[in-house]
């Protein structure tokens, strides 16, 4: 494996000749043999390097070493024997030597902790709070765009909603039907034991309309578009794409945000209405198979006892979720610098919290409703 | 360097070189020659293949016909292990510099350091250091990353990597695109300064007629699908060619010739 090998390398050599105290070297003086020597020699007059066959940067640097090692502190000894470029080589090495003291490391204290601490507090708020201004200069755009609804880009917003809309329907749905199957398959298990099951109905009902359907579609829809809008907008920054488009005049948030962040206040209320219908016709399935709950059962007992306003409290989550979902991915994309690495860490922090801030709100809703009294 | 076998002083030989990308004749019967120790300046319209000749010598493209030797060894019928032990031997400057962006200045000239040999930590970063101060970046670069450098410094920390490993072949594409003339000029005495000092052989990707003049030993006009014509700065200027005559003798490189000479004087 080693590179060094096939180029046949001499170790090299080192002694100290003893009538004129000169250090005489040979072999070859490069990067992979240097290490080999290991000469602690006194007080010397000079260094010969005439035998050596081939010298490199890091040769050269050791001879330099070597010599400040050796000589005494009045005056430094002649390195003797260099050809011409051996010579240039080590006048070039030189100068370049790095600086005499090393940086020392100052152990990290108790203080330097808390200090830290305090800088990702105060961090973490400025970001909430660049956040919220970003979210209000989308809606003033959004607002501007209502009284000039041409410069509203309509291609762009059609492609975004296929993209983040039409696209999920299958994993959405295939998703709601399972929750619905699973959420009957437990729920019938538990009310068999007191032989309530047609109560299953009302579970699956309540527990997917105004819950599940939509909290699982916008953790879905985060997770698939909010970083593909973190990846897109972040890799047109670190392209300077963006800056290109400022500079020609074109306003990135309407151009790049407001697009994706309408499409998904478009759709995913949409995208949820799917999710509940799968989800019912799965749970309807399963109460079927597992309590023989006929189709016609389950549908006259959803109408009669299942309130609208579970359905009207799911769908009207969905657009603050979108909202959410939107601002995350467009702000961490518009936040990558010049580097693949940011792109890559800004791409799953979005994803992260948009999912956590879409729990959070559905958890402030939840309260909310409560309050309310629906 | 004498241990060399064969053709003692031509480090790189290229001959009946055929690339085409889909139904675009790239090259055709190209052959060039480059000798050791000289700065050879690639010239040529954009667009004519002086990156492509590039990724070829050093075998990130498989030309589609012809032979390429560098230092006495095929690039495209070797063992992988002989393909690494050559490779070991040049150092490649990307046209767009191609740092690891989530690597350190320093990072990036220890990285095939890292990879190609086994030594002390302490001695690779050291040597590592000593190379991004040989390139002339402040001792405040060495911990940058890229995007926090401007285009200048990219440039010469891409060189820097580029003789991480102190090769005995450097191909350089483009190293001074881009940048004002002062630095540019000032990274032509770069390049010569360490081509003497490190006895370098220079494969001189350049549109900069500025450069051509003051550090080309010789220069290589890529058209019509091959090398035209190789030769130093006067010998160009013989030659009758439109192309050529206009590149060589056009305004530009009046000018150019001018500075040169001025600069002697
Ligand atoms: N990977 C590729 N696929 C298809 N065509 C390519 C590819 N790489 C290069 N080409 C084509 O080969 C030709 C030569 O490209 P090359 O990059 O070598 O030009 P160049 O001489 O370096 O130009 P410049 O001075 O602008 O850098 C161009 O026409 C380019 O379109
Ligand atoms: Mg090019």
């Amino acid at each position: 494996m080693q590179a060094g090998q096939d180029k046949g390398r001499t170790a090299p050599q080192a002694s100290l000749r003893s009538q004129d105290q000169v250090i005489i070297l040979s072999g070859d003086l490069v990067i992979e043999t240097i290490e080999t020597l290991d000469g602690e020699f006194g007080d010397a007059t000079g260094i010969d390097i005439s035998d050596v066959a081939h010298l490199d940067t890091a040769g050269a640097w050791y001879l330099l070493q070597l010599r400040q090692q050796v000589s005494d502190t009045s005056h430094e000894i002649a390195i003797r024997g260099a050809s011409a470029p051996q010579r240039q080589l080590l006048e070039t090495v030189r100068q370049n030597m790095p600086p005499e003291e090393a940086l020392d490391e100052r152990p990290v204290t108790l203080f330097d902790r808390l200090e830290e601490i305090g800088r990702t507090v105060v961090g973490g708020l400025h970001i909430a709070i660049e956040m919220i201004g970003f979210l209000g200069q989308v809606i003033a755009t959004i607002a501007s765009l209502v009284f000039h609804p041409r410069r509203l880009r309509m291609t762009s917003l059609v492609h975004h909603m296929q993209e983040v809309g039409l696209k999920a329907v299958p994993i959405v749905a295939l998703m709601a039907f399972l929750i619905g199957i699973v959420l009957a398959f437990q729920g019938s298990a538990q009310l068999r034991q007191f032989g309530a099951e047609v109560f299953v109905v009302d579970l699956i009902a309540i527990s997917i309309l105004r819950e599940l359907g939509i909290l699982l579609t916008a953790i879905i829809v985060a997770g698939r578009s909010g970083s593909a809008f973190t990846a897109a907008i972040g890799s047109m920054k670190m392209r300077e794409e963006v800056d290109a488009m400022r500079t020609l005049g074109l306003d990135p948030i309407e151009i790049l945000v407001v697009p994706r962040v309408l499409a998904l206040v478009l759709i995913l209320p949409v995208l949820g209405f799917i999710a509940d219908l799968t989800g019912l016709i799965g749970g309807a399935l399963m109460s079927w198979i597992e309590l023989g709950v006929s189709p016609a059962v389950f549908q006259s007992r959803l109408v009669a006892n299942t309130d609208v306003w579970h359905f009207a409290v799911g769908m009207i989550k969905a657009p603050f979720f979108a909202l959410i979902i939107g601002i995350i991915g467009c702000y961490e994309g518009l936040k990558v610098g010049g580097d693949a690495e940011s792109l890559g860490r800004l791409t799953s922090t979005s994803v992260v919290l948009a999912i956590f801030m879409v729990i959070v709100v559905d958890a402030v809703f939840s309260v909310f409703f409560a309050l309310v009294g629906v | 360097m004498s241990e060399q076998t064969g053709s003692e002083d031509t480090v790189i030989r290229v001959r009946g070189l055929n690339k085409r990308f889909k139904d675009h004749v790239v090259h055709e019967g190209l052959d060039l020659d480059v000798r050791r120790g000289e700065i050879i300046g690639i010239v040529g319209g954009s667009g004519t293949g002086k990156s492509v000749l590039l990724q070829q010598i050093v075998g990130l493209l498989k030309p589609d016909a012809g032979q390429i030797e560098v230092l006495g060894q095929s690039v495209r019928d070797t063992s992988d292990a002989e393909y690494r032990a050559l490779r070991r031997r040049w150092g490649v400057m990307f046209q767009d510099g191609a740092l690891f962006s989530s690597l350190t200045v320093r990072q990036n000239v220890e990285a095939p350091m890292r990879e190609q040999l086994e030594i002390s930590d302490a001695l690779r970063e050291t040597m590592a250091g000593i190379k991004v101060r040989m390139v002339g970046l402040p001792e405040n670069a060495h911990g940058k990353y890229p995007s926090e450098l401007s285009g200048g410094m990219r440039k010469r920390a891409g060189f820097a990597r580029s003789i991480a490993l102190d090769p005995e072949i450097v191909f350089l594409d483009e190293p001074t695109a881009g940048l004002d003339p002062i630095g540019a000029a000032a990274f032509d005495t770069l390049i010569r300064q360490l081509q003497t000092a490190l006895g370098l052989t220079v494969f001189l990707v350049t549109h900069d007629l500025d450069s051509l003049h003051a550090i080309c030993d010789r220069v290589a006009v890529l058209a019509e699908k091959k090398v035209l014509a190789v030769g130093t700065m006067e010998e160009m200027l013989e030659i009758d060619h439109p192309w050529v005559k206009e590149y060589f003798q056009g305004p530009r490189a009046r000018a150019a010739v001018g500075a040169a000479a001025s600069g002697l004087a």
